[in-house]
């Protein structure tokens, strides 16, 4: 009779180098659609300040866009959410049938146009703060 | 039962040296194995090492053998000849050094589909492997998400279970009268669109290679969708049994289970173009479901 034993899973992240594009997209797309979803409670607890008075609104969002950190994880929440539209795209073409042979270079260039934006709105986000 | 677990290729010293050192031009071994090479020249006979040798590493474990049931890979150096594929090499280690080497294989042609194993960390097929095309060590295992039974042999049964699920058979009740000879033909464009999902030789490298097969036992499966494929697509068949293997397939742990890794595209040693098929019967689920006129 067979028995079983636990020989790992092969999507072990010890196997990391082993994995296919396809692998990685799909990887990355769940990591970033969690990322967005935890953004969204954040995102309405800062709005909901807003509840107690305009001055609270304000003195919340000034309070913390003065602060280092909040304005990397803007560049961070940028680039989770262009490469989660981004794969979408890609997904959305795949489950139109379209282009499925070049299904691993589309995942490619979401990456590699996730970063370009990323790096370029790195202005834009670390304008005028200080460390 | 064979004694020699721990060296294997001792009895086979002459060919197999302990270093798998290689002398020829097109040898497969890698850049860091070939630095030992002087050494080696120096102390063995240069006659009686002609032909090149690689390294299998075996994964072995034998639940009806006290001793065997920790699991663990034992080491085969097995002379290479040009055009030798990895079920050559277990073959070659199974019948010089250890018969009690367990693995399935029949037709040697990739048609009969039993001799998928886990090679250098990707379902393969043993006998469409190249020897050449693999860097060494070659690590040899059985299928993964498979329970094993003994070495490089593992349970089908819920892979074959998923296969017969679907129905993977022919039906049309109106055949054609015998007595007229008249052949139920199918037209060259249909021929065509089917052609690739005909293919599947159920070797269950797809299935193996599934992350979502691996964590929903219910899943059908790549190969299982396939099959379904090549009948609902196949216009012989009356559209009652189309919708009959939709309304399979469209079921939750059915086509939309897939979530388009594309693994067993990859793995499908076929050419299957597996994540295409499925995604069309997610198009063709829908359809049926939404109609509007």
């Amino acid at each position: 009779m067979s028995q079983s034993y636990n020989r790992g899973l092969i999507e072990d992240f010890g196997r990391w180098k082993e994995f296919s594009a396809g692998m990685w997209a799909w990887i990355f797309h769940k990591f970033t659609g969690w990322m967005l979803i935890g953004y969204l409670f954040t995102h309405i607890a800062v709005l909901s300040s807003a509840l107690t008075g305009p001055e609270a609104y304000t003195n919340t969002i000034q309070g913390l866009e003065s602060l280092f950190i909040i304005r990397v994880l803007e560049v961070g929440l940028l680039a989770v959410a262009v490469f989660h539209i981004l794969n979408g795209l890609r997904l959305l073409m795949v489950d139109l049938g379209v282009g499925l042979e070049a299904q691993d270079k589309s995942f490619y260039a979401s990456l590699i146009l996730t970063g370009i934006i990323a790096v370029a709105s790195v202005p834009t986000f670390m304008d005028g703060v200080t460390i | 039962m064979s004694t020699q677990q721990q060296e294997p290729e001792q009895p086979e010293s002459q060919e197999a040296p302990e270093d798998p050192e290689m002398r020829g031009a097109e040898s497969p071994v890698d850049e860091k194995e070939k630095q030992g090479g002087d050494i080696d020249q120096q102390t063995t006979p240069e006659s009686e090492l002609e032909e090149e040798s690689v390294l299998i590493k075996v994964f072995r474990y034998d639940p009806e053998v006290e001793g065997k049931q920790e699991p663990r890979f034992d080491d085969f150096h097995v002379p290479f000849e040009k055009g030798m594929t990895v079920l050559d090499a277990v073959m070659y280690a199974r019948d010089t050094y250890d018969s009690s080497l367990t693995f399935r294989h029949s037709c040697r042609q990739a048609v009969c589909g039993s001799d998928a194993f886990f090679v250098n960390g990707k379902q393969r097929l043993g006998c469409k492997t190249q020897i050449a095309d693999l860097s060494q060590p070659i690590r040899i295992e059985p299928l993964p998400h498979q329970e094993v039974v003994k070495d490089l042999v593992v349970d089908m049964d819920h892979f074959y279970d998923q296969m017969h699920t679907v129905e993977p058979y022919f039906q049309n009740e109106e055949t054609p009268d015998a007595s007229d000879l008249e052949e139920q033909r199918q037209s060259r464009e249909n021929r065509e669109k089917v052609k690739m999902s005909t293919r599947c030789i159920w070797c269950g490298a797809c299935m193996s290679s599934c992350n979502i097969a691996a964590g929903d036992n219910e899943y059908l499966g790549p190969a299982a969708i396939n099959k379904a494929y090549r009948f609902a697509m196949d216009n012989r068949e009356p559209a009652d049994v189309k919708e009959h293997r939709l309304r399979i397939l469209e079921q939750e742990h059915g086509v939309w289970r897939c979530q388009t890794q594309f693994s067993c595209t990859e793995v499908c040693p076929k050419d299957i173009p597996l994540t295409e098929h499925i995604q069309e019967l997610k198009r063709e689920a829908v359809k049926k479901n939404l109609k509007f006129w």
